[in-house]
C-alpha cells in the first residue's frame, strides 16, 4: 500500500472559501430585494437592479453558489475520509471547481442582464446549462470513482445521500432544461403548457429534495457524529429513511400546482406523497438529534454543535410545515402568499445555511492545519445573530402570508372582494420591514464568520494530510 | 390518458407506497438482533461508528398513519390513473358548486335593489356601499380609488361629463363602454396652424394667449373643430366631445398637450363592463358614481 498517499484538500479548501464568499454575495442580494419590497424606490429605476432581475440572481446565488460550493466542499472531504483514499482524479476535481465558479460568474452577469429561460431555479440559458452538465458529469466521475476505489467495504451513510443527490440532480437538470436554442442567449423550452409546468415543478421540488435536503443530510451524517463524537443513532433508521425519502420525494412536485389546470389525479398524488414524506424526512432529524444523546452537555460549550442541532430543528419544522402546506385545503390559503416564502427560508436559512455554517466551522481548522477556529466566542455570537435572524424572518412571513391569504379570499355578501389588492400590500408592508431586519441579521452573521475564518486561515500554508489507514 | 398509462401510474404509485410499508416491516423484524450499546462493527475515518437502535415507536406509528391516510385518500379521490375515486370529486365540480352557492346568496342581496329606480338607489346607503365595493374592484385601477381619475381617465367627482350624467348615460358608459376619438389634424393645419389653433383653444377657457394667434386660430376652429366641439366650444355629449371652455383637461391643459391632441389626435376607450360585472350590478355602480359628483356639487355650493 502506498504509505505516502495524501488527501486532496486543495479543492476542498477552494470550495470552502467560496462557500462563504458566495453566501455573503447571495444573501446581500437577498437583503437588497427584501428592502425593495419594503421601499420600491430602492431599484433606483435601473433595469438590472430591479426586483425581477435580482430575485433569480439571489435564488441562484444562495442555492447553487453558496449551497453548491458547500456541497462540493463537504462531499469531496467526506468521500475521501470515509473511503480512506485520495479523490479519484485531481484534474477533474479542479475542473469542477473552476467550472462551477464560471457558471456562477456567468449567472451573475446574464441574470441581471435579463437573459433568462423564465423557469424558476432554472433560469440560466442553454450555454450555461451545458457547462453545468459537464461539471456535473465530472463531479459524478470523481465521486463514484472515489467510492469505487475505497479501502473499506461498507459505504458510509453520508455517501448514500451524496450519491442520490448527484444522480438525481443530473437527471433533473437535463430533463428540465431541454430546449431548442435560437441564439446564444435565447432558447425555447421543449415542453409547453401544463406539461411544462409539471416538468418545471418536478424539477424544482426535487431540487429542494435532493440538492437542499439529500445533499445536506449527507453533510449532517458526517459532521454531527464527528463533532458530537458519538456513533450514529440507528443504522436501520438510516436505511429506512434514505429509501423512503428518495422514492417519495420524486412524487411531491404537483403540490406546487394545486387548483390549476394540472389534472386532479396528479394533484392528489402530489399531496398524498408529500404527506407520506413527513416521516422519512423526520427520520433524518431523529437520527441526527439522537446521535447527540449522551452528549447533550456539549451544547453548553460548543456553539458549532448548537448550529447543527438548531439546523436539525428547523429541518424538522420545515419538513412538517411542507406536508401540511401540501394539503389542498391548507394550500388554497397559503398558495401565492408570503407564507411560502417564509417556509422556503425556514428550510434555506434554518436548515441549509445553519448546517453549512456548522460544517464549515468544523472543516476550516482541519483544512488549514489549526486545532480550532480563531474565536469560539465569535462562533457563539454568529449563532445567536443568525438564529434570531431566521426567527424574525419566518415569523413575519407566517403572519404576512396567513393575513394575505385571508384578505384575498374575504368576500362581502354582495359577492365583491372585501379588500382590493393594494390594501393587502399596504397591510403587508410592516412585515416586510421585519423580514428585512431578519435578513440583515443573518447577513451580518456571515461577516462575523468571514472575519473569524480569515483570522483562522492566516499563517503558514497547510501541509498535505496523509490518508488514514482503515480500522 | 390511455389505459396503459393509467395502469402504469396505478402500479408505480401502489408499489411505492407499499414499498415504504415493507421497509418499516423489514426494519422492525431485526429488533432483537443487536443490543442497545452495540455498534454495527463498521468504522470510518477513525471514530465514525453506528448504533442500530430500533425505530422510535411514535415515528413508526406516524409513518403508518400517513400510509393508511394516503391509501384511503386514493380510494376516495381521483389519483390512481383513470380511477375517479369513490366520491367522483373533481376540482371543476367543486368550483361550480361553490359558485352556485355564492350566486344564490348574492341573488338575495341584489333582489332588494332590483325594484328600485335610479333616484331611489342614489339615496339608498346599502346600494351605494355595494356600488362602492364593485367600483373598488373593477373601476379603481383606472379612475383611482377616490374616483378622481388620472391623465386619460376622467375624474368622476367633478361636474364635467363627456357623455352625460343622467341614469341612461351612466348606464351606457358602464355597460357598453365608450370609444372617444379625436382625429389628427397635424397634416391639415401644419406647424403654424396647430399653434394658432392651440392659442384659440386656450382662449376659450380663459388662458392667456397671443391675440394675433387667437384670431387666426379661430378661423381654423370654425373650419375643422366646430362640428364636434360646437360653435362656443362647449362640446357635445352625444359624441363625447369635451367642453373646451371649463379648464378641465382629460389629457392635460398645457400648450404642448393641446398641440399634441390637435396634431396627432386622441383615442380613448372605456371598456364595456356588462359581461365583466353582470347587468344587475351596473345600476349600482352608476348610482355610486352619480352620488360622488352630487356630493362634490353640494360641497362646492357650501364653499361658494
Amino acid at each position: 500500500m502506498n504509505q505516502t498517499e495524501t488527501y486532496n484538500d486543495k479543492v476542498v479548501r477552494q470550495f470552502t472559501i467560496m462557500t462563504v464568499v458566495w453566501g455573503i454575495v447571495g444573501m446581500a442580494v437577498g437583503v437588497l430585494i427584501a428592502a425593495q419590497l419594503w421601499i420600491p424606490q430602492l431599484n433606483f429605476d435601473v433595469a438590472w437592479l430591479s426586483y425581477g432581475r435580482l430575485r433569480p440572481l439571489h435564488t441562484n446565488a444562495v442555492i447553487f453558489a453558496f449551497g453548491g460550493s458547500a456541497l462540493f466542499a463537504t462531499c469531496y472531504y467526506i468521500v475521501q475520509r470515509t473511503c480512506h483514499v485520495r479523490l479519484f482524479s485531481d484534474r477533474l476535481a479542479a475542473f469542477t471547481f473552476w467550472g462551477w465558479q464560471t457558471v456562477i460568474v456567468l449567472a451573475a452577469i446574464t441574470l441581471p442582464a435579463g437573459i433568462t429561460q423564465s423557469k424558476e431555479y432554472a433560469e440560466l440559458e442553454w450555454p450555461i446549462d451545458l457547462l453545468i452538465t459537464l461539471v456535473w458529469v465530472a463531479f459524478a466521475v470523481v465521486f463514484f470513482g472515489t467510492i469505487a476505489k475505497r479501502r473499506v467495504k461498507h459505504i458510509y451513510v453520508a455517501n448514500w445521500f451524496y450519491a442520490a443527490f448527484i444522480i438525481t440532480v443530473a437527471v433533473l437538470h437535463i430533463v428540465n432544461n431541454l430546449a431548442i436554442p435560437v441564439s446564444a442567449g435565447k432558447s425555447y423550452i421543449l415542453f409547453s403548457g401544463a406539461v411544462d409546468a409539471m416538468v418545471q415543478w418536478w424539477y424544482a421540488h426535487n431540487a429542494v429534495g435532493f440538492f437542499l435536503t439529500a445533499g445536506f443530510l449527507g453533510m449532517m451524517y458526517y459532521f454531527v457524529p464527528k463533532q458530537a463524537q458519538r456513533p450514529i443513532y440507528s443504522y436501520r433508521l438510516s436505511v429506512v429513511h434514505f429509501w423512503a425519502l428518495i422514492s417519495t420525494y420524486m412524487w411531491a412536485g404537483p403540490h406546487h400546482l394545486h387548483y390549476t389546470s394540472m389534472p386532479d389525479w396528479l394533484q392528489s398524488l402530489g399531496m398524498v406523497f408529500s404527506l407520506i414524506l413527513l416521516a422519512p424526512s423526520w427520520g433524518g432529524m431523529i437520527n441526527g438529534m439522537m446521535t447527540l444523546s449522551g452528549a447533550w452537555h456539549k451544547l453548553r460549550t460548543d456553539p458549532i454543535l448548537k448550529f447543527m442541532i438548531v439546523a436539525l430543528s428547523f429541518y424538522g419544522m420545515s419538513t412538517f410545515e411542507g406536508p401540511m402546506m401540501s394539503i389542498k385545503t391548507v394550500n388554497s390559503l397559503s398558495h401565492y402568499t408570503d407564507w411560502t416564502v417564509g417556509h422556503v427560508h425556514s428550510g434555506a436559512l434554518g436548515w441549509v445555511a445553519l448546517m453549512t455554517i456548522g460544517s464549515v466551522y468544523v472543516l476550516t481548522p482541519r483544512l488549514f492545519n489549526k486545532t480550532e477556529m480563531y474565536s469560539t466566542k465569535l462562533i457563539d455570537v454568529h449563532f445567536w445573530i443568525s438564529t434570531i435572524g431566521v426567527v424574525l424572518y419566518i415569523a413575519s412571513m407566517w403572519i404576512a402570508g396567513v393575513m394575505q391569504g385571508l384578505m384575498w379570499r374575504a368576500f362581502n355578501d354582495d359577492g365583491t372582494l372585501t379588500y382590493t389588492f393594494i390594501e393587502t400590500i399596504a397591510a403587508t408592508k410592516p412585515y416586510y420591514a421585519i423580514r428585512l431586519a431578519g435578513g440583515l441579521l443573518f447577513l451580518s452573521g456571515m461577516f462575523v464568520m468571514a472575519y473569524n475564518m480569515i483570522k483562522t486561515i492566516r499563517g503558514e500554508a497547510p501541509a498535505p494530510v496523509p490518508v488514514r489507514q482503515p480500522a | 390518458m390511455n389505459t396503459g398509462w393509467s395502469i402504469f401510474i396505478i402500479v408505480v404509485t401502489i408499489a411505492n407506497i407499499l414499498g415504504c410499508w415493507w421497509l418499516l416491516h423489514w426494519s422492525s423484524k431485526h429488533k432483537a438482533d443487536i443490543a442497545d450499546s452495540d455498534t454495527t462493527g463498521h468504522r470510518w475515518d477513525g471514530d465514525l461508528q453506528e448504533l442500530n437502535k430500533p425505530l422510535p415507536r411514535w415515528w413508526l406509528i406516524l409513518f403508518n398513519i400517513t400510509i393508511v391516510f394516503g391509501l384511503v385518500y386514493l380510494v376516495l379521490y381521483p389519483g390512481l390513473g383513470n380511477f375517479e375515486g369513490v366520491y367522483k370529486w373533481t376540482q371543476d365540480k367543486r368550483y361550480q358548486s361553490e359558485l352556485q352557492a355564492a350566486e344564490a346568496q348574492r341573488e338575495q342581496v341584489f333582489a332588494q335593489f332590483a325594484e328600485m329606480d335610479f333616484d331611489a338607489l342614489v339615496r339608498e346607503p346599502a346600494a351605494l356601499q355595494t356600488g362602492q365595493r364593485i367600483f373598488a374592484n373593477h373601476c379603481a385601477m383606472c379612475h383611482g380609488s377616490d374616483a378622481r381619475g388620472a391623465p386619460g381617465f376622467p375624474n368622476l367627482r367633478d361636474q364635467d361629463w363627456l357623455y352625460g350624467s343622467d341614469a341612461d348615460a351612466l348606464h351606457t358608459s358602464i355597460a357598453d363602454g365608450r370609444q372617444g376619438v379625436m382625429p389628427p389634424f397635424g397634416s391639415v393645419l401644419g406647424e403654424q396652424g396647430i399653434w394658432e389653433t392651440v392659442a384659440y383653444v386656450q382662449s376659450l377657457s380663459g388662458q392667456n394667449a397671443s391675440p394675433g394667434l387667437v384670431e387666426k386660430g379661430k378661423a381654423h376652429y370654425q373650419a375643422l373643430c366646430i362640428a364636434c366641439h360646437g360653435p362656443e366650444g362647449r362640446g357635445n355629449q352625444i359624441l363625447g366631445a369635451p367642453n373646451l371652455t371649463d379648464d378641465i383637461w382629460l389629457h392635460g391643459g398645457s400648450p404642448d398637450s393641446i398641440a399634441a391632441a390637435i396634431s396627432e389626435g386622441r383615442t380613448n376607450r372605456m371598456p364595456p363592463h356588462k359581461e365583466l360585472i353582470g347587468e344587475q350590478r351596473v345600476p349600482l355602480v352608476a348610482a355610486y358614481v352619480a352620488s360622488l359628483s352630487a356630493a362634490d356639487a353640494d360641497h362646492g355650493q357650501d364653499e361658494h
